[in-house]
């Protein structure tokens, strides 16, 4: 409700009311109200409600998987590659996409979801040695993928005409003006899928934190599972991606955040995020339309200043009671 | 039944970290390995839980060959403990004895009771709601430990219980060496067969029933303790010069340097 009435053009709580009562008497009092209400804000905030759960959970599962509370979407080169995709996709398929169709939209999708796919596997086969998955490794390995994408981004955007500039550099600014009906319909997809399939995995995951050989002799197959989380994790992180560019922080902040305030187990760990991820996101974008109305900020810039305070508040929190 | 090593060897790049290992563990019994550094007693622990596969030669379980036991099954009858378990992420001990309930389906409330009682047999009620992150290597060694005991707590149908500790007793201080080996006993004596990587030849001589001698890659000499342990032996393996004597009450034999 607050997010529906935030924004350039302020609508009150009572005018909200009215036009969602409208919607069922289907006597619209004010139709501008009503595009402004269902055709901009709503389908904006129920992206950011996706996006952000999906963003959360994937950097919950990605710290899980790896082992370590610093695994991040981006900081891994994931979103690098999705990026890379992305771009990819519209540089090489021209001109039919900006028709906005949701055809061209679901090939700039799976282009980000190989592109973070591919990148996924590359750090983690990088990583991944005899002895297990070493965290230096991966981290080092992200840089390399991540600098490797940025080149391969500059080097699109140097090819790339006008259109497809500005397609491809919306993106990287992580923003949601994008948003319209068909975009909703496919990230509520997508993250109904995660929240679908990543909780049945959160006793493996919760048995990874151990170590990949402790997890096998507890019965988990192992192999399997990383598989799988792997793919839908660059499935959530390429849509993510796709749609509304490389929005950091939320995977990393919120995982970690929810961690130090309920523990690690995956079973509570992974909707948590979800929920707070949806929160944050939805929060940041209210503020990213309204700040410097009426223009909009990026919403990653905002996500990355709402959540590093509240991060560096726990921290301290938790150094005290220790 | 037992859980068996027939004449496996394990070759990677060149280099033979097992030459034609045969053992047995049996139900019941207490088997101690011992050996130099690098002789390959953590080898043939891998080999012996299925982490590795034996280049030749064959491991069972239960007189199945161990890789063909679904993994669900197998975790229900044999717990293995690595010498480290690195841990980054804060759950409380409690819930770390709890992952070791993974593989049996028996509900929460029956978990809780066997995670409590798991605790308190190591010693480490005390622990239970602390974060693992912030133990000290003993007590992170003994939440480990209870995570095993948890997973084997109860009897299954599926065969004979195995529990396969390497060092167990590495970062304790005397009195949880004497408990590791009390609760050993403990488990021998219902039924569970267990093997111990240990670097203590009076803590093996002590408490196994059967002690293996590891030397480059391959068995020096296996039995009872008062068989196995020889002046010979101990220099010829370790290259140590050495005593044996009989501990005064136990009358197990006693090596002193």
């Amino acid at each position: 409700m607050f997010a529906m009435g935030t924004g350039t053009v302020n609508i009150s709580i009572a005018d909200i009311w009215h036009a969602i009562m409208g919607l069922f008497s289907s006597n619209s009092a004010n139709s501008q109200i009503n595009t402004i209400l269902f055709d901009i804000r709503l389908p904006r905030i129920l992206l950011a409600l996706c996006l952000g759960a999906i963003l959360a959970i994937s950097g919950a599962v990605m710290q899980g998987l790896f082992r370590n509370p610093l695994a991040d979407p981006s900081l891994i080169g994931v979103s690098g590659g999705a990026s890379v995709g992305a771009s990819i996709v519209i540089v090489m398929a021209g001109g039919w996409i900006q028709n906005g169709a949701a055809l061209g939209l679901s090939a700039v999708a799976a282009g980000a979801f190989a592109g973070g796919f591919i990148a996924t596997i590359l750090v983690y086969r990088l990583a991944t040695s005899q002895i297990g998955t070493s965290v230096t490794t991966m981290l080092l390995a992200g840089i390399a993928i991540g600098a490797i994408a940025g080149a391969l981004n500059s080097l699109l955007s140097y090819f790339a005409d006008n259109d497809m500039l500005r397609q491809i550099s919306l993106w990287q600014m992580g923003n949601l003006s994008t948003a319209n009906w068909s975009r909703v319909a496919m990230v509520v997809a997508v993250a109904a899928l995660l929240a679908g399939l990543f909780p049945r995995d959160s006793r493996a995951l919760n048995a990874l934190l151990l170590g990949e050989s402790e997890a096998r002799h507890l019965g988990i197959d192992v192999q399997r599972v990383k598989r799988r989380l792997i793919v839908l994790t660059a499935l959530g992180i390429g849509t993510s991606v796709a749609m509304a560019g490389m929005i950091g922080f939320v995977g990393l902040i919120v995982p970690h955040a929810i961690r130090l305030l309920i523990g690690p187990d995956h079973s509570w760990l992974l909707p948590g995020s979800a929920l707070a991820g949806a929160i944050l996101l939805i929060i940041a974008d209210s503020l990213a339309r309204v700040v410097v109305a009426p223009t909009e900020l990026p919403t990653g810039i905002l996500t990355a200043l709402l959540g590093a305070p509240f991060f560096v508040a726990l921290l301290i929190q938790r150094r005290r009671e220790i | 039944m037992a859980l068996m090593a027939d004449n496996i060897s394990l070759h990677i790049s060149g280099f033979n970290l097992l030459r034609d290992v045969s053992m047995r563990v049996e139900r019941g019994t207490v088997t101690a390995i011992v050996g130099p550094n690098g002789a390959g007693k953590s080898s043939l622990l891998k080999v012996l839980t299925g982490e590795m596969t034996a280049t030749t030669g064959q491991v069972s379980l239960n007189h199945q060959p161990l890789s063909t036991w679904a993994l669900e099954d197998k975790a229900k009858m044999l717990a293995v403990l690595p010498q480290h378990t690195v841990l980054n992420f804060p759950f409380t001990a409690d819930e770390v004895v709890a992952l070791g309930r993974i593989p049996h389906q028996t509900g929460k409330r029956k978990d809780e009771i066997i995670v409590a009682d798991a605790l308190k047999a190591v010693d480490a009620s005390y622990l239970e709601k602390r974060f693992y992150t912030q133990m000290s290597g003993g007590e992170k060694q003994r939440v480990q430990l209870a995570r095993g005991l948890a997973q084997i707590w109860e009897p299954t149908q599926l065969g004979d219980q195995f529990l396969v500790l390497d060092e167990p007793t590495s970062a304790f201080d005397l009195s949880h060496q004497k408990l590791t080996l009390e609760i050993v006993r403990g488990l021998a004596e219902r039924g569970i067969g267990v093997v111990m990587v240990l670097h203590d030849l009076n803590l093996a001589a002590r408490c196994a029933d059967n002690l293996v001698v590891f030397d480059s890659g391959a068995i020096a000499a296996q039995g009872s303790p008062d068989e196995v342990l020889t002046e010979r032996l101990i220099s010829q393996v370790f290259g140590v010069k050495s005593i044996i004597a009989k501990h005064p009450v136990t009358q197990k034999p006693l090596v002193i340097t």
